[in-house]
């Protein structure tokens, strides 16, 4: 199973000093965060995508593009790429890139954004977001699969005799997830490709992800690629740590109860009971995370929303100690232990690569 | 006897409240003039003075906590709606608006709506004309030609009492022919895929 952090990138001021970092600070603490992700022995780091303040990950390619010459092992993915707004062309190049610059190590998030004015910007209608999804996905499939595309839809201008460059690393291109909070649609194309579904997981009760996983799972099964159980769930999740659960929730209570998406709503209590956050100690996060599994079954990465609500960096980098050294340790351990055979692990560049040999040899002795 | 389902939404504030008063009239009524078309009607009451809390944290998390789902899911549920609010500045209350502000987009589609206000005066009685009304028009409910609102002072004195008593009547009656000529509300599962993998990538 993979663990790892997936970061929105937003600019809030500490409701504790009052201090908002500068773009230019927040951005080399993403990197400072991505950096540490790798040292503390997390497998994934997912950025997001947004083309408004107070989010500064405009040119996610970019970033982790530095990222990945900065380390060793991290795989980098995104948390989400926007699908309906973005040139499927563009991000078959962007990515394409970047998974031969990162030697393999990038997979991406799918996702279609919520952020009403960026669709104008962008010169599309937010009511068309399940059909740009479906069109530019379906563009970008192909682009990174055939050499040569003719194509035409009814979002982008035609293509003929089109080649997206450079071609995907040993002709595999990037795993993909798609994330959607709730609608069946989304569910539905992952299983219809048979790639990754991801339920942010966050900001919803339990059962709501429960529906959502289990309808992919179902369509998966149904598109034949394997069993129910054997599809692809990534999961994101929320924690602050402290050693003593008590200190976890004096710090963090000040964040909470000012930050932009709950802020000054529910009570950190309420929200904890009706949402996966866990403000608390390792052990603490260790159970409640291995209880998503409880209404998810085995699931393949685990991502964690550490640094947002105006969080310190020092603060973020110690939570990431914490988490790699006390929890994911254990997480893994437990999983695994539970974890059926028959249930793969989330595909890599690597299992990718020996799966298209696989398929190749077959072909030749058939 | 066909077994149909109520929700009696009531936004007062006070406790006891004559919004919840009136809201208990006109459920009473609409049982028996239902009974008299041999209808069983089931009522729930909502008080959304108890919801008040959850609606503004669903307004600001984009999510209901568990009470107030289970009040969203039984109004999408009922056969019929009763709606009934305070007239705050020529208006419906904030907390009954918030209410069908998080109501799904749909959930009151083509289902009969009586619509029901008290004020403390008669002077405040033409706000559900003019705004509660085009709200459930918005949401495309079926509002019932009659709308009852109650003064204060139709709460005493024969007179006003009997008028109070006519229209309540006169609602029920229109609320049960309604609910009696319908079939069963059905409910969409939000999760349901409602067009298939070939229809998408078809634009469809």
């Amino acid at each position: 199973m993979q663990f790892g952090i997936f970061t929105v990138g937003d600019v809030t001021p500490d409701p504790t000093t009052g201090r908002a970092p500068t773009e230019h600070e927040r951005i080399k603490a993403i990197v400072a965060i991505a950096r540490k992700a790798e040292e503390v022995g997390l497998d994934v780091f997912a950025l997001g995508e947004h083309h408004n303040e107070p989010f500064v990950p405009s040119s996610p390619t970019t970033l982790l593009g530095y990222v990945a010459a900065r380390t060793e092992k991290l795989l980098l993915s995104t948390s989400t790429t926007l699908i309906t707004t973005n040139d499927p062309v563009k991000i078959a190049e962007d990515y394409a890139m970047l998974q031969h610059l990162a030697d393999g190590r990038v997979d991406l998030m799918m996702g279609r954004g919520n952020t009403g004015p960026v669709y104008p910007w962008f010169g599309k209608d937010i009511r068309a977001g399940i059909p740009l999804a479906i069109e530019n996905y379906a563009l970008l499939h192909r682009l990174w699969r055939e050499h040569t595309v003719d194509w035409k839809g009814k979002f982008r201008t035609p293509l003929q005799s089109f080649t997206s460059t450079p071609r995907p690393l040993d002709g595999v291109p990037p795993f993909v997830w798609h994330g959607s909070i709730r609608s069946p649609e989304i569910a539905e194309q992952a299983a219809f490709y048979g790639d990754g579904y991801f339920a942010n997981h966050i900001f919803w009760p339990a059962s709501h992800t429960q529906r959502m996983v289990a309808l992919y799972r179902e369509r998966f099964a149904h598109y034949g690629h394997g069993d129910p159980d054997q599809a692809i769930v990534g999961l994101g999740g929320q924690v602050f740590l402290r050693r003593n659960s008590q200190d976890a929730v004096r710090e963090f209570r000040p964040y909470f109860d000012n930050a932009p998406v709950y802020g000054h709503g529910p009570s950190l209590e309420e929200f904890t009971e009706q949402t996966p956050l866990t403000v608390g100690s390792p052990q603490q996060v260790i159970d409640r995370t291995l209880g998503f599994r409880d209404y998810v079954g085995d699931y393949q990465r685990q991502l964690f929303l550490m640094d947002h609500a105006g969080l310190p960096l020092k603060t973020v980098l110690e939570q990431l100690d914490l988490l790699g050294e006390e929890v994911v340790p254990v997480l893994r351990k437990e999983f695994a232990a539970l974890r059926p055979a028959h249930v793969p692990e989330a595909p890599t560049h690597a299992s990718l690569v020996a799966a298209a040999t696989r398929q190749e040899q077959e072909k030749v002795q058939a | 006897m066909k077994q149909r389902t109520v929700v009696v939404l009531s936004a007062g504030l006070s406790q006891p409240s004559s919004t919840r008063l009136l809201a208990d009239r006109l459920s009473a009524a609409a049982v028996d003039a239902a009974g008299g078309l041999g209808v069983r009607l089931t009522v729930r009451v909502i008080e959304l003075r108890d919801l008040a809390h959850d609606l503004m944290n669903h307004l600001l998390t984009g999510f209901p906590p568990a009470p107030l789902k289970d009040a969203l899911d039984a109004v999408e549920a009922a056969d019929a709606l009763v709606a009934v609010t305070p007239i705050f500045n020529a208006s419906y209350s904030g907390l009954f608006k918030s209410f069908f502000d998080v109501l799904g987009r749909d959930a009151l589609a083509g289902k009969p709506v009586l619509i029901a206000a008290t004020g403390g005066t008669a002077r405040h009685s033409l706000a559900l004309e003019h705004a509660v009304r085009p709200m459930f028009a918005y949401l495309r409910a079926v509002t019932l030609p009659t709308a009852v609102f109650a003064a204060s002072e139709d709460w005493g004195g024969d007179e006003g009492e009997g008028q109070l008593r006519g229209r309540i009547h006169r609602a029920a009656d229109e609320l049960a022919r309604e609910i009696e000529r319908r079939e069963p509300a059905t409910v969409q599962d939000p999760f349901a895929l409602t067009t298939s993998f070939a229809e998408l990538l078809a634009g469809g």
